[in-house]
């Protein structure tokens, strides 16, 4: 039997309907985890990490001992979790002796893991041991700039996956109209060699310059280290393809018929059709003369007084 | 927008730029040097960004200049499906197909009765059944017939109808899988498998077992058990043990030599060929034969007697007959 449950309160049915999939998307929300052990390194990233993205993300403080996310069993956990913080992007960190400072950096995609990037932290420098001007502090929430330098990020495929991850993760909400006084933080990535990145956050300085384009100067405040990256997974093909999909409402239409010339301005053709003046219907039904009607009329009495007869 | 300035492809959807041609002219054994070289690069990525950037059409705000971003060109995947579209109600095809259009009611109404403005529903309405103290009598009424209590069923009809339609339409929905977001479906019996279907109609012998089981598990063994009006009794309510009466004649028929009759011809073996099942017999001798030989040929090659495994000379492998004889059974 199947129960039809609806959201007792008001307050109840807007997170229900927050949460509910939509045609645009608003931003994801990161859940940043640790496992069984972490290192000290490995804590203040996770912490720096959360500090970098407060608005949009959970941190959860418990270890978590039945988390695997490259077994096949140990995700469920991770699931669950995604499910109930409605986060679809998260980092877990781990530490061992054979992955040490470990990071996972993983997408979800209705709630089941869609991708997954395994990388280690090196040479890790964290936000309170670089000095610079406070005044220069980037805010919590504004948006980004990336530099991704180097040709491994477009020819090795683990760096294009990390490349992809890092993006999502940190660029914040999708939005169509920027305030251009608002933007001050830069996130440099450079690919060293075939598997390592120098990740860096800077702050952003905007000095005059002659022309409307403000010089651009950067003072690395942020966390900055080396991403060493071990495994990955790439989502199978058929769920690359459904989550990439879409909507057929959002796609903009070209409009018809309609062209700009140099000297008329904007110009558009009406397409005008064939006129059938002879099969036209007339607002008013032509009857005929007087005559004509009485006499027709009277031939068809004299029908039905003929059929009457025989029957 | 994917634009190429001076060999970086930016996106400024994302304010993001990919600088793919730099070659590291050594690698840096500093780390301060390294991390220098690469601040400087990026500042010129993001020199390129920015240009692009404030090149675009500006509008002011209050708080600054404000930029209307062009769509990002990487593509990321999305966190959840696509919403599927909704199937209409039977009352929005319906409309369709009447042409009626949604009209917006207004809260207030005016109440002709007390001249003031009520509600149209909720507390002190506009036309609430209960107010009304007096019922004209039509010529189509019946004597007998309270018109207050008809008023009252007739409402309760029209609810009913609509929670009806209601159920209808969601149903609908959810078979297309386009339910509402607020609306769950849950299951109140889960099933064992964890599926989503919900659980299969029990028949009529489930049932009749599953009752059998409950009733043998009370402790009087379901004898008294309050039966309901369709169940049948019990198959076996009688005792389960037959005693011959005391005092009886001896003649062909007594009870008491048929009795031992049967026993006695169970265990001898007058009719042992009925009981005795020769083909499972002859079975069971070929495959014992077969055991020893194999057990002979892997002698010859293998290991001692000792370290084979010692069959318990306890247990008696006598054959047995098909038949199990039980003294209950007979008496």
């Amino acid at each position: 039997m199947l129960r039809i449950k609806t959201p007792k309160s008001l307050r109840a049915k807007r997170e229900l309907e927050k949460r509910a999939p939509k045609l645009v998307e608003r931003g994801k929300k990161t859940l940043i985890l640790h496992g069984t052990k972490t290192s000290n390194t490995l804590n203040a990233v996770l912490t720096e990490i959360y500090h970098l993205k407060k608005d949009n993300a959970v941190k959860y403080s418990r270890r978590n001992d039945n988390i695997r996310p490259f077994e096949s069993g140990g995700e469920t956990s991770l699931e669950f979790y995604s499910l109930k913080t409605d986060c679809s992007l998260f980092v877990y960190g781990s530490h061992s002796k054979k992955r040490p400072d470990n990071l996972v950096i993983g997408r979800t995609y209705d709630h089941h893991i869609y991708d997954l990037v395994e990388i280690g932290v090196e040479n890790f420098k964290s936000m309170s041991s670089c000095s610079y001007d406070k005044k220069l502090a980037p805010l919590i929430g504004s948006k980004p700039f990336f530099a991704f330098i180097g040709e491994g990020f477009e020819n090795v495929e683990e760096l294009k996956h990390l490349k992809e991850v890092l993006l999502d993760l940190f660029r914040g909400q999708v939005v169509s109209n920027l305030n251009l006084a608002g933007l001050d933080r830069v996130y440099v990535c450079t690919a060293v060699s075939s598997n390592k990145v120098l990740f860096t956050h800077c702050a952003l300085r905007l000095k005059k310059s002659g022309t409307v384009v403000p010089r651009v100067e950067l003072v690395e405040v942020g966390p900055s280290m080396d991403l060493v990256v071990r495994r990955h997974r790439l989502p199978d093909e058929g769920l690359k393809k459904e989550a990439h999909k879409v909507p057929h409402e959002l796609i903009k239409k070209k409009e018809k018929n309609v062209s700009k010339d140099a000297i008329a301005g904007k110009i558009g053709k009406i397409y005008v059709p064939d006129q059938q003046v002879g099969s036209a219907s007339l607002p008013f039904t032509p009857k005929g003369v007087k005559r004509e009607r009485r006499e027709a009329k009277a031939k068809g009495e004299d029908k039905k007084h003929a059929e009457k007869k025989q029957k | 927008m994917g634009d190429e300035q001076g060999g970086y492809q930016i996106d400024l959807g994302n304010l993001a730029a990919f600088g793919p041609h730099h070659q590291f002219a050594s690698v840096l054994d500093n780390r301060e040097d390294l991390l220098k070289e690469c601040i400087s690069h990026g500042t010129k990525l993001i020199q390129a960004v920015a240009d692009a950037l404030f090149n675009l059409p500006s509008t002011e705000d209050a708080s600054g200049p404000v930029v209307s971003l062009p769509p990002p060109s990487t593509k990321f995947p999305r966190e959840k499906p696509l919403p599927k579209p909704k199937p209409l109600t039977s009352w929005a095809e319906f409309a369709i197909k009447k042409g009626i259009q949604n009209r917006k009611r207004d809260k207030r109404v005016f109440d002709e009765q007390t001249d003031s403005w009520k509600r149209r529903y909720g507390y002190d309405r506009v036309n609430d059944d209960n107010d009304l103290p007096i019922i004209e009598a039509k010529m189509t009424d019946e004597p007998g017939v309270d018109p207050f209590a008809k008023r009252r069923s007739e409402k309760r009809q029209r609810v009913e109808k609509q929670e009806k339609n209601r159920l209808h339409n969601l149903k609908a929905a959810a078979k297309v899988g386009a339910l509402p977001s607020h609306v769950q479906l849950a299951a109140t019996a889960l099933p064992i498998t964890g599926t989503q279907a919900a659980p299969r109609k029990v028949s009529k012998d489930e049932l009749q077992n599953v009752a059998g089981m409950a009733a043998t598990s009370t402790a009087s063994g379901g004898k008294f058990d309050k039966k309901l009006a369709g169940e049948k009794p019990p198959k076996h309510d009688k005792k389960y043990r037959k005693f011959l009466p005391v005092v009886e004649g001896s003649g062909m028929g007594s009870l008491e030599k048929q009795q031992s009759d049967k026993i006695l011809n169970k265990l001898m073996a007058k009719n042992s060929h009925e009981i005795f099942n020769v083909g499972k017999a002859v079975d069971m001798y070929n495959a014992k034969s077969d055991k020893k030989r194999r057990n002979q040929q892997g002698k010859s090659s293998s290991t001692s007697s000792k370290l084979k495994v010692k069959k318990s000379p306890y247990k008696n492998k006598s054959t047995k007959k098909s038949s199990s004889i039980s003294l209950e059974e007979i008496i």
